[in-house]
This record gives structure tokens, C-alpha cells and sequence, in this order.
């Protein structure tokens, strides 16, 4: 028997039963559209992350107050950060791959324009280094500057989803908004960065530190510092700095009984790295896991197809038809099952992936287009083995009484 | 195809030798179903006088017979049709079939058999649905291996041999019972098998199609085809050159009605000249 002959026959045995092959299909198709559709958004936001994660500079350390080991010196007791141990960071003159030190408070409150009013992710009270550290960009008006700084005067420089909710398209530079009671100028507006689905980085408003102390949290501790070493590669060797420095300034000899964490935008990298690749073999084993559910409907309508075609398989056998040619029959209308329905589910896989899914860009994984089709298509063949087998394997006398 | 039937070991060089290999040839063949008490002996032949245990069914059918086999339900004749046609094993005895001992072969050569030694026509048609006469009828060369073209001049000329040469892209649910049961004959004879087997071929057919279908029968016997007919109608025995009478498991009449060699009957009585 031909190959041609064999699939023609399997293609007329699937069209006999339409509502019943095209709902099988269905299985497989949701099986391999959902691995290829998860994964994607999966890769998707891990690659949001990632972008998002070196948008904010690689070269960038974050020092925040707390001991780096938990436990007994919590937030609590532990010595919060300062302008002091910025200064003594941005001083000490053995700290060579420091480049430069930005103390950051975060406050929140309302922000007014006219008679718009918009609250802000964060309110960042910080120094004119921090733009760079933090890779905030102007996109229109220029930062406030060190002499802004010095004179704590009321300028502001907004995000841009901060300046679009307050302004709606009007020009915001130098025009005048309150915020928490006090009158702000605006001066410049920040390039979009756009979004990692979590938070929203261009939700900001920044203000010289010593205007956002005194407007909003008062002169004492800072929440943290942004340092920025000379390059990627100096990041090792600025925590190491960093850590020297404030150890000594706050007396602790004991390099374990540290009362603050450095973090670097590496380490967060690889942390969220690794979350997200967590969340995307959570996502593929779903997928995988309808995937296999679609190859057990194909043995199941498989199983359903060989009792009802019991007395041809038997007419068949009685006109001669050797075992293989009933075995490749069946096994062929299994695998074409599984192979049409696999194609289709690719081709919805990639379409779905053209849409944004909760907030995430998907982005498909050529692998996994290829692994879900491939798998598919096994799965067919093997899970479609079984009733094969089964039909090949029925004596013709049983299978031609059969009713 | 790899899988080859053993030869005829003594394949006469002649057509109509002295003694020409039979056809059929069955010793001591039994069937039985069950076991111990429950046993059900369907083929049992005589019993042996000395002890009571079943001696099996003997028969040899000639080269160019047409024999009917008869019996009420029960006797046995559906069990000797599946063994004849290769679609159950006995329990016991030799089955030569064209020479070749069936018995010895393994399912894929029993495939072979049917395939190239019988054709097969039932009583509920069996035909595979949804499929045209046509191909219906090419399904047994296929599964010979015959390529399409060959496949197809011949499934037409069977066809056309049956008088359904313009039905031939008719699936079985667009054709009348005595249309199904004649593409039946040319699917069972287009492989040209050294016996056609048919049980009960007109048990659902009205009495124009039962004619139909017996003229057809009859007239591939006066070819020279070997028939084998299961029947528990006289009218349709009456067509046949020699009558078995099957009861509980043994043939208990072998009556012949006209020569192996002469015509069927029928058609000696039509004035058909031998």
C-alpha cells in the first residue's frame, strides 16, 4: 500500500466523524497554541525585566539601610543611611570606583495642575547624579542642577506618565504645579521608559533632596543611596568600597554585623532572572500538561473510532490486509489528528502572541515552536499506538461478527 | 511484499491431470468451543464407534465444484465457512487449501491466503463504507500490492462483469442490496482466487436480486471458478453441482447434482450449452 492510498484513507476516515476529529483537534491545537503562547509570555517578560533592569544602568549600586543577614538587627534597630554617609562616600578619596552618589528620599502625596490632581508612584527627593546613575534621561527642559540642590529651590523634573496625567499634552516646562502645599516648578520631563508590567518606572516626580525633606519627610534618615561605580566591571570593587566606608562610619568592625545592604542592579538582574524563568517553566508545565490532556483525547477518539470501525477493520482483514497496512491506518489518522491540530495551533500560538497578555509583550520562542509541534506530533503517534494496535491485532472472525 | 505463500509441493503441470490437487482438502477437522464439560463441539464429524470421541469432518472439494453446504443454524456450516475462509483456526485436523496447509501459517501469510486464495462474499455484503464501488472493489489489489492503473482496469472490468460498470462511483448507502452484494462478487473475484466462498449470499436480498446474484455465481462457475456456498434454501442449493448436509458438527449427505467438469446445473437447465 502506497502512502498516498494510506492517507487518503485516513483523511476520509477523520471526515466521516467532522464535529468529532475537529473537536479532538481542538485539544491539541489549545495543547500546543498554550505552550507556545505561555512561553512566550514567559520569555516575554523576562526579557521586559531584563531591559527594564539594565534601563536603570548596570553600573549602578543601591545602598539601603537594614543588616544584610535579617534576623536579630532588624529595619528597626538598625542605623538608618544619611546625607552623612552619602558625603563620606562622595569624599572619601580612596574610593576610586565610586564615580559618583546620589542619598534618595521616596515620599508620596498629590500632585496639582489646575484643577488636575495625580499622585505619583514616588516622590524622589534626590541630587542631580542620580539622573545619570539611574539612567533617567530628559526628554524635554533639562535636570535641576547642584546650585538647585544648595538653594533647596522648588523645581521638579516629572516622568513622563507623571507629566501626561497632569498635563495631557499641554507643555509642562515651567509652568507651575502643588505638590503636598508646596508650589513647584516644573523644569524638565523625562524620556519614557516604559513599563516592566509591575510598576511603572516613568510614575515619578524628582526634586532636589533637601525640598522634598522639608516638604515632606523631614530632615533625618534617608531611604537609599544610589552609587554609581566607573563602569560595569568596577561594581565589585565599589561595593567593596562602599562597604569599607560605612562600616567605618558607623563604627562596626564586624563586617557580618553590617547595618545596611548594597545591591547591585547585577545581582537584581540575576534574581529576577531567575524569578522569571521559575515563572516560565511554571507556565510551560501548565501547557505542557494540556498538551499531554489533548494527546490522551487523540487515544481516547482513537479508541471510540476502532470499536466503531470494528467490521471494516474485520471486511478488511477478510479481503487480506496485513497487520501493518490496519496498524498504519489508524496510526496514520492519529498523527494526522495531531499534526493538523498542531498546525493550527501554531499558527494561533504566533497570532496570540501578537497581543499584549496582562500587560506582557509576548515573545515567542522559536524552540518552542518547533518542541510543541514535534511533541505533538509524538504524542499522537504514541498515544494513537495503542488503539492501533489494538485494531491491528483483532482476529477477523471476532472483529467481522462484531456489532 | 515480502512475505511469500509456500509453493504447491505437488502442483499438477496440467489443468485437468489424472488426480488434480483438490481444492479444498480437510481431515479430521474439528471445532470446538469452551472447555470440559462446557465444551461445544461446532465441527465433530463422526464419532469413532470404539470409544465416542469425535473423528473431525472429512472433505474434498475438486477444482471447478460448486458446492453448497446446508444446514439449520447450528449445524456447524458458519463454523466451516470461517475455517475455510481462513478466518478462525480448527481446534484439530489439516486444512489444505490450493495444496498449502493453512494450518502452518503464521497470521501474515493467513492474510496472504485470504487475500490471494478466497473471495469473500457475505450475507450482510460487508462492504467498507463510504468508499465508491470502485475502489471498494481495488481494495483487495491493493493490499496485493497491485499498482493503481493495473488496480483500476481491473476493478473495472470486474465491475463491468457484474453488470455495474455505471455505478462504479456509488458509495454502498447509494446502491440496492442486490447492487451491494454484486460489487461484493466483483470484489471477490477480482483477484481471480482459486475459490469464491459465499455465506448465505442471498439471505438479505428479494427474490430478483437473489436470481441476480446466483446467475452471477453460477455463470463463474461455468467459467471454471471454485464455489463454495452456505445456504439453508433449497432453491438456492438447487444451483449447486454437489449438496452437503451439515448436522451437529457433521456432514451427514453429500449429494452430487450434475459433474464437476459439466456446467452448474442452472445453466444446463436454461439450455446453456456446457
Amino acid at each position: 500500500m502506497i502512502l498516498w492510498q494510506t492517507l487518503r484513507f485516513a483523511a476520509g476516515g477523520l471526515a466521516a466523524n467532522k464535529v468529532r476529529s475537529a473537536l479532538t483537534m481542538l485539544g491539541v491545537l489549545i495543547g500546543v497554541a498554550s505552550v507556545i503562547l505561555l512561553l512566550a509570555v514567559g520569555n516575554g517578560s523576562s526579557v521586559a525585566v531584563k531591559e527594564s533592569i539594565t534601563s536603570l544602568g548596570t553600573n549602578a549600586l543601591t545602598v539601603t539601610s537594614g543588616s544584610a543577614t535579617g534576623g536579630a538587627r532588624s529595619a528597626g534597630t538598625a542605623r538608618k543611611l544619611t546625607v552623612a554617609d552619602a558625603r563620606a562616600l562622595a569624599t572619601e578619596a580612596d574610593a576610586k570606583a565610586v564615580r559618583s552618589v546620589a542619598p534618595v528620599v521616596t515620599a508620596s502625596g498629590t500632585a496639582l495642575y489646575g484643577d488636575i490632581s495625580y499622585s505619583p508612584g514616588s516622590i524622589v527627593g534626590t541630587y542631580p547624579a542620580y539622573f545619570e546613575t539611574a539612567n533617567q534621561r530628559i526628554e524635554h527642559g533639562e535636570y535641576f542642577t547642584q546650585d538647585d540642590v544648595l538653594a533647596s529651590r522648588k523645581v521638579v523634573v516629572l516622568g513622563a506618565t507623571t507629566a501626561k496625567q497632569l498635563f495631557a499634552g499641554t507643555d509642562p516646562v515651567g509652568r507651575s504645579i502643588t505638590v503636598g502645599g508646596t508650589p513647584f516648578t516644573v523644569v524638565g520631563v523625562l524620556r519614557a521608559k516604559g513599563g516592566t508590567g509591575f510598576t511603572d518606572p516613568d510614575d515619578v516626580l524628582i526634586a532636589p533632596l533637601p525640598t522634598v525633606q522639608n516638604a515632606f519627610t523631614g530632615f533625618g534618615s534617608v531611604n537609599q543611596i544610589l552609587v554609581q561605580a566607573g563602569s560595569a566591571d568596577d561594581t565589585a570593587a565599589a561595593q567593596a568600597e562602599i562597604t569599607r566606608v560605612l562600616l567605618a562610619a558607623h563604627a562596626i568592625t564586624d563586617p557580618s554585623r553590617a547595618d545596611f545592604r548594597i545591591s547591585s542592579q547585577a545581582s537584581l538582574l540575576s534574581t529576577r532572572e531567575s524569578t522569571t524563568r521559575t515563572f516560565t517553566v511554571l507556565l510551560g508545565a501548565v501547557a505542557a500538561i494540556s498538551l499531554l490532556v489533548g494527546g490522551i483525547g487523540i487515544t481516547n477518539i482513537m479508541l471510540v473510532t476502532v470499536t466503531e470501525r470494528t467490521r471494516e477493520i474485520g471486511i478488511r482483514k477478510a479481503l487480506g490486509a496485513p497487520r501493518g497496512v490496519i496498524l498504519g491506518q489508524f496510526l496514520t489518522e492519529a498523527t494526522l489528528l495531531s499534526v493538523v491540530g498542531a498546525g493550527l495551533g501554531v499558527l494561533a500560538g504566533i497570532a496570540g502572541a501578537h497581543f499584549r497578555i496582562v500587560g506582557i509583550e509576548p515573545v515567542v520562542i522559536p524552540e518552542s515552536v518547533l518542541g510543541a509541534f514535534g511533541i505533538a506530533v509524538a504524542i499522537g503517534l504514541f498515544f494513537g499506538s495503542y488503539p492501533a494496535n489494538r485494531a491491528a491485532s483483532l482476529r477477523p472472525i471476532d472483529a467481522l461478527r462484531h456489532e | 511484499m515480502p512475505h511469500r505463500l509456500p509453493s504447491r509441493a505437488d502442483a499438477p503441470a496440467h489443468p485437468h491431470p489424472v488426480a488434480p490437487v483438490p481444492v479444498i482438502r480437510i481431515r479430521r477437522l474439528t471445532k470446538s468451543y469452551g472447555h470440559g464439560d462446557a465444551t461445544v463441539h461446532a465441527l465433530r464429524g463422526p464419532d469413532d464407534p470404539a470409544t465416542g470421541a469425535p473423528l473431525g469432518v472429512d472433505l474434498d472439494v475438486e477444482q471447478g465444484d460448486y458446492v453448497a453446504v446446508m444446514g439449520s443454524s447450528g449445524s456447524g456450516k458458519s463454523t466451516l465457512m470461517n475455517i475455510l475462509g481462513c478466518l478462525d483456526v480448527p481446534t484439530s485436523g489439516r486444512y489444505l487449501l490450493d495444496g498449502i496447509d493453512v494450518g502452518h501459517l503464521d497470521e501474515q501469510q493467513l492474510a496472504l491466503v485470504r487475500n490471494r486464495k478466497i473471495g469473500f462474499v457475505f450475507q450482510s455484503f460487508n462492504l467498507v463504507p463510504r468508499t465508491t464501488a470502485l475502489a471498494q472493489v481495488e481494495l483487495p489489489l491493493a493490499y496485493a500490492g497491485v499498482r493503481a492503473a493495473e488496480r483500476r482496469r481491473r476493478a473495472r472490468a470486474a465491475l463491468s462483469l457484474v453488470g455495474l460498470a455505471e455505478r462504479s462511483g456509488h458509495r454502498p448507502n447509494e446502491l440496492s442490496g442486490g447492487q451491494q452484494q454484486r460489487v461484493a462478487v466483483a470484489r471477490a473475484l477480482v483477484t481471480a482466487p482459486a475459490m469464491l466462498l459465499a455465506d448465505e449470499p442471498t439471505g438479505n436480498l428479494d427474490s430478483r436480486s437473489t436470481e441476480e446474484v446466483l446467475a452471477l455465481v453460477d455463470g463463474l462457475n461455468a467459467t471454471g471458478r471454485t464455489v463454495v456456498l452456505i445456504t439453508h434454501e433449497d432453491e438456492v442449493a438447487r444451483h449447486a453441482k454437489r449438496v452437503l448436509r451439515l448436522v451437529d458438527g457433521a456432514i451427514v449427505a453429500d449429494v452430487r447434482q450434475a459433474p464437476v467438469d459439466g456446467p452448474p446445473p442452472a445453466l444446463l437447465r436454461a439450455g446453456v450449452p456446457a
